[in-house]
């Protein structure tokens, strides 16, 4: 039952994270400049070992195809954990096994 | 507006924690309630959507750049607390996969971004629309209330910055207004037209408070 304006979103989500996203500003965002303007952003620290720190996928040695696949990852990543969530919260089935899937069908 | 680790002190993020956590509590026993099985895609395609575009950052003035922070294109079209939902999950996968914002300061950066910011900018687009019941009232409030959920999340941040001793508020808060009601303009433009592209094509698309359905 996606409606298409959904798909042309998800579409649209797919062609950012592969296409623009290797062209986003790497300037400082506002915060990042506020740190470095006010001398705390030294302050900062990380604690955990990120698998794809920066969305940069490591062991990409072209930097535009590893924001690239970071995107993609994430956005998919991004689509099914939400998905799954709204899933939960609705106490539905993840497979949409329940007779929803029928009521999907029916609504087209 | 991504707080990394080491700039909240453990007593700022341990109440952010707890604010942020009773707020999206809230959210979820509310989503439970109000969002409807149909739009479980559409949660899941707002999510990887506001995803890929947090990733592009537009340089806006002064060699400093930003980003769309997506909580009131979320809040509009599914309702505030499944954007809190969602901007929740966003966040979360951020710090844990791509070292974007810290993991200790991640109640924080909820209770600025998916909460506050959602929110007040929700309220604000509330007004709008029950000044002027029609597809106006929807764009303008829209517009209104994106700029102010990025501001009010930039008030935020700068408080839990200057309770944790990164400066005094009367600097890091006019710092950060210097670039968040700028950024705010971005969140604003990109909102509004993808509010305009979706209410042209679906006007029930956007979220109707209950009660009002």
């Amino acid at each position: 039952m996606m409606r298409k304006e959904i798909w042309v979103l998800l579409i649209l989500s797919v062609v950012i994270a592969l296409v623009v996203s290797p062209f986003a500003s790497s300037l400082p965002d506002g915060l990042e400049r506020v740190a470095e303007d006010h001398g705390f952003i030294d302050k900062a620290t990380e604690l955990i070992n990120s698998p794809i720190p920066d969305y940069v996928f490591p062991g990409i040695t072209n930097e535009k195809v590893a924001t690239s696949a970071a995107g993609i990852i994430g956005t998919l990543l991004t689509l099914a954990v939400a998905y799954g969530i709204g899933c939960l919260l609705k106490g539905r089935d993840v497979q949409g096994s329940k007779t929803s899937q029928e009521q999907k069908h029916g609504n087209r | 507006m991504h707080i990394p680790d080491g700039l909240l002190d453990p007593k700022t993020f341990g109440t952010a924690w707890a604010l942020g956590g009773i707020a999206v509590g809230y959210a979820v026993t509310k989503t439970n309630k109000e969002l409807q099985e149909r739009q479980i895609p559409f949660m899941g395609v707002m999510a990887a959507f506001i995803f890929a575009a947090q990733m592009i950052n537009i340089p806006i003035a002064g060699g400093t750049s930003g980003h769309l922070l997506g909580g009131m294109l979320a809040a509009v079209l599914l309702g505030p607390w499944s954007a809190a939902i969602i901007i929740t999950t966003v966040l979360a996968l951020q710090a844990f996969i791509f070292l974007d914002g810290g993991i200790t300061v991640l109640g924080a950066n909820i209770l600025n971004m998916a909460v506050i910011g959602v929110l007040s900018g929700y309220g604000v687009y509330l007004l709008f629309r029950n000044l002027w019941p029609n597809r106006t009232g929807v764009l303008v409030g829209t517009f209104v209330g994106s700029w102010v959920s990025v501001v009010m999340a930039a008030i935020a941040c700068s408080l839990e910055l200057s309770f944790s001793g990164m400066g005094a508020l009367s600097i890091v808060l006019p710092a950060m207004l210097t670039w968040h009601v700028i950024i705010g303009l971005l969140e604003a433009v990109i909102t509004t037209v993808v509010v305009a592209y979706l209410t042209q094509v679906r006007p029930d698309l956007v979220h109707q408070a209950a009660g009002s359905r």
